[in-house]
């Protein structure tokens, strides 16, 4: 049988990249470009050029959870000439609009402030402009615009960016392939370990870009830790829906709307209109959410139908779903973003901004800071040091627009800590003095309350108890019949648009893990587990892979879980261990 | 003994997802989605490997018409689970295609091949495939090669003192067993008995090594479509869908009966 000869050397590669997403893409892009002039010599494999290889855990590169709209100012500077229609689902952001949404349903737990707001702005209709339960924010904040950007799918963009850099031909992106965790040598990275029967890959340099939850970073931190004072203690959970919109709807391709208020008040959601009257909606669900009951699914099904958006999504049909965990204490989570043999880019490099609501086009530019900084220690032919690397690229990184905005982001979401009045008093003062003011972080960070406490004065105690028990007995999560009990109406499933969470898992995509793979998602202790009383594991899961087993510890389903990542930052006792792993993709048009 | 084989296939966008047919015809969206290498021609694939590791000497080479970027996506994947050298052909891929052209490139690309040993030709393929069903392709390449030694569903090849017994797919459930002299021989698939092997980062970067200069100098092949479709539309299907723990498969397929019967 002819086999391609491959002999083991003592290095597989010159670098080795965990992980394909915008940072990958930014530095795969910058890199490529370089190798192709020519003049770099690979040190792997001497008188051959350098061999660059990307190993991505989800089946295909075109997996990336993001309907996103950006003002791409580090892409187009990749690609000058960049035209939008060349990427599908993408075009320039024609209208922009902060839009305040009310509650129709009377379900929310709502502060008082924002009652008062509510009944105002209803008493006064004038103010809201004939719009049912909605004001439209007559001015965006200069830090939150994005009406210079474009709408993407984040998907479709990867694929785009990837199969450019393999036509190159000076990469190899390799699908399918989950790192389960770095190669430490004498304190150094020397590459990587494959989980399964892949073994060692071995490289001078290996970049880390392996997202929010990714199982690299997570064991570089827990090596190196993180320097004093940074702290990963923010999170949101990203659900979306990507919809073909009904015929009628006037829609303009680039239309975006950011909501804030509902379904409650600390869920965040956005409404971007792609081409060929697709568009893409969705919510964000943040760590410090008082309610422990943080069902995405369910809170955006309810979203989708507030009269605001289902004036456009009425009659609309599903395409495909999908969620992402963000880590979102920006540079406040930064870790050490280089040491003798490694570099950190993108999202777990705390390169997202929390104030501007912008990751993407940040993490597309660490990564082509990265690939400038290696292309010249190439040239120079000087090895991949913590102190080479940090002159290299950290020093770009430090002196560059996403250093400056980073810091005016540091302490914006401070306030939300305390309350969500001081939550967005506390942004807009940040926002508005470009970080010169701000609310000082509290000394605890905010955790869920019980569900006793959350649903004080609004369910009797013993009638919450009674439905823990119940579903406890059934087999069944909480979140549906505690929100059913405060008053979230039913969904009225339609079978296009209003699903059950279990077929959405199967409209428009797969998740998709090889029957011969190890469950990744492991409950550590089980006494642990036994005593919890929220298992917002449980409830929070994106796909339902985790729930209710024999007994209190949640069993786990990874034909279901698309790894989203939300179980690991969830759990109250960090009981959750979140290996590395293949399957996950959903579609590719998230 | 030793084999000269190659495999024959294309692309399907991923059977996972929702494919909508389009006036064109074409699918929609058919490069936004993940495409996986056809199942049928994967089954093929993989039964070629295994009869290539049984026969010291033997060649495996892939013969591929699809989409360049698309292709070189798939073989990302494809590159990892056993080693072969890959034919690129830089040309459609949705299921629109005519059978007739399509073995036309096939089979081109075959006799283009400088290298090719005739007398021990085998040439595999899927019986089917997920794109559309027209099951012919691979008797077609055979003609075109002037191979008339052709099995089709096969299940099961053995090498047998230098015949090859072959397992195929006849009608109402039952297998033939026929026995071929030897090569030159086409044999289309049905689904074989081996499973898809798992990734192995270390055969992809070896393949690789041959795969990404072929990828990059695929030649543009498009094949004329002697067909014209005037309407296409997705079978009118209903989805229901329960879920249910714990059923037996005696319950599972009494309800299945009933359903039937309905």
């Amino acid at each position: 049988m002819s086999e391609p000869a491959f002999e083991p050397k003592p290095l597989d590669a010159d670098i080795l990249c965990v992980g394909f997403g915008p940072a990958t893409g930014g530095f795969l892009t910058t890199l490529s470009r370089a190798l192709t002039e020519g003049g770099l010599a690979s040190q792997a494999f001497p008188g051959m050029p350098p061999q660059v290889i990307c190993y991505e855990r989800a089946d295909d590169i075109a997996f990336g959870v993001s309907g996103v709209v950006t003002r791409a100012r580090a892409i187009r500077a990749s690609f000058p000439e960049f035209e939008p229609a060349e990427v599908p689902m993408a075009t320039s952001v024609c209208t922009e609009k902060l839009v305040y949404l009310m509650d129709p349903d009377g379900a929310s737990q709502r502060p008082a402030w924002m009652q008062a707001a509510d009944w105002m702005l209803q008493a006064f209709s004038k103010l809201t402009k004939g719009q049912k339960n909605a004001f439209e924010v007559p001015f965006i904040p200069s830090f939150l615009h994005k009406n210079d950007g474009f709408v993407m799918a984040l998907g479709q963009f990867n694929q785009w960016v990837g199969q450019q850099v393999m036509m190159s031909g000076q990469a190899q992106i390799w699908p399918g392939t989950p790192v389960a965790e770095p190669l430490i040598e004498d304190g150094k990275v020397a590459g990587v370990v494959l989980t399964g029967e892949g073994g060692e890959i071995r490289a001078p340099l290996t970049v880390v870009a392996d997202g929010p939850v990714g199982a690299v970073s997570r064991r570089l931190d827990d090596i190196f830790g993180l320097p004093e004072g940074h702290k990963r203690d923010e999170w949101a959970l990203g659900m979306k829906f990507v919809v073909d919109l009904p015929e009628g709807v006037e829609l303009a391709p680039g239309t975006v709307f950011h909501t804030i208020g509902y379904p409650e008040p600390e869920i965040f959601g956005f409404f971007y209109v792609h081409p060929d009257r697709v568009a893409s909606v969705g919510i964000f669900i943040p760590s410090w959410m008082e309610s422990p009951v943080r069902s995405g699914y369910r809170y955006l099904q309810h979203y989708i139908q507030h009269p605001y958006l289902w004036q456009y999504l009425k009659g609309g049909k599903l395409r495909s779903w999908g969620a992402k965990s963000l880590l979102e204490s920006g540079k406040r989570g930064e870790p050490y973003l280089a040491g003798d043999g490694y570099a950190r880019i993108g999202e777990n490099s705390g390169s997202t901004n929390v104030l501007t609501g912008s990751g993407v086009d940040e993490a597309w530019l660490t990564g082509v800071q990265l690939a400038e900084g290696v292309i010249e220690l190439m040239r120079e032919g000087r090895p991949f040091t913590r102190e080479n690397l940090e002159a290299a690229y950290v020093t770009r990184r430090r002196a560059s627009w996403l250093e400056k905005e980073g810091a005016v982001a540091e302490n914006a979401r401070n306030g939300f800590q305390r309350s969500l009045f001081l939550g967005f008093l506390g942004m807009a003062l940040d926002g508005l003095t470009g970080g010169r003011l701000h609310l000082p972080r509290a000394r605890r960070e905010k955790p869920p309350r019980k569900l006793i406490d959350h649903y004080f004065g609004r369910l009797p105690h013993s009638y919450v108890e009674q439905i823990v028990d119940h579903c406890l007995r059934d087999g069944r999560p909480l979140h549906d019949a505690l929100m059913d009990a405060v008053g979230w109406p039913e969904i009225p499933y339609d079978g296009q648009l209003l699903i059950s969470h279990q077929d959405a898992l199967l409209v428009g995509g797969k998740v998709q893990a090889p029957g011969d793979a190890a469950d990744h998602v492991i409950f550590r202790d089980h006494a642990l587990c036994q005593a919890c009383e929220t298992r917002i594991c449980i409830e929070i899961c994106s796909g339902e892979a985790i729930h209710p087993g024999d007994g209190a510890v949640p069993a786990f389903d990874r034909e279901k879980c698309v790894h989203c990542g939300a179980c690991l930052w969830n759990c109250p006792t960090a009981n959750v261990m979140f290996a590395a792993g293949p399957g996950g993709l959903h579609s590719a048009e998230n | 003994m030793s084999f000269e084989i190659i495999v024959c296939g294309g692309l399907a966008p991923d059977p996972l997802q929702t494919l909508e047919p389009v006036p064109g015809p074409a699918l929609k969206n058919e490069m936004m989605l993940p495409a996986v290498f056809d199942p049928w021609a994967a089954h093929a694939l993989y039964e070629a490997a295994h009869l290539a590791a049984q026969m010291p000497g033997s060649r495996l080479r892939v013969v591929c018409l699809a989409p360049k970027a698309k292709l070189q996506q798939v073989m990302m994947k494809m590159a990892q689970k056993l080693p072969f050298e890959l034919i690129p052909l830089d040309g459609p891929s949705n299921g629109f295609s005519d059978a007739g052209p399509t073995s036309e490139a096939l089979a081109g690309a075959i006799q283009a091949l400088p290298d090719v040993d005739i007398s021990r030709l085998l040439v595999f393929g899927g019986w089917e495939s997920a794109t559309r069903g027209a099951g012919v392709v691979m008797q077609m390449v055979g003609e075109r090669l002037g191979i008339t030694e052709q099995f089709l569903a096969v299940d099961e090849v053995k090498v047998d003192a230098g015949a090859l017994v072959i397992k195929e797919r006849v009608e109402g459930g039952q297998h033939m067993v026929s026995r071929c002299a030897g090569p030159p021989a086409v044999l289309a698939w049905a689904t074989g008995s081996l499973p898809e092997p798992p990734n192995h980062p270390q055969t992809g970067m070896a393949n690789m090594r041959t795969m990404m200069p072929a990828l990059q100098k695929a030649a543009a092949v498009a094949p004329a479509n002697g067909v014209a479709y005037h309407e296409v539309a997705l079978p009118k299907v209903q989805r229901e869908t329960r879920i249910v723990k714990d059923l037996s498969a005696a319950e599972i397929a009494r309800e299945l009966a009933t359903w039937v019967k309905e």
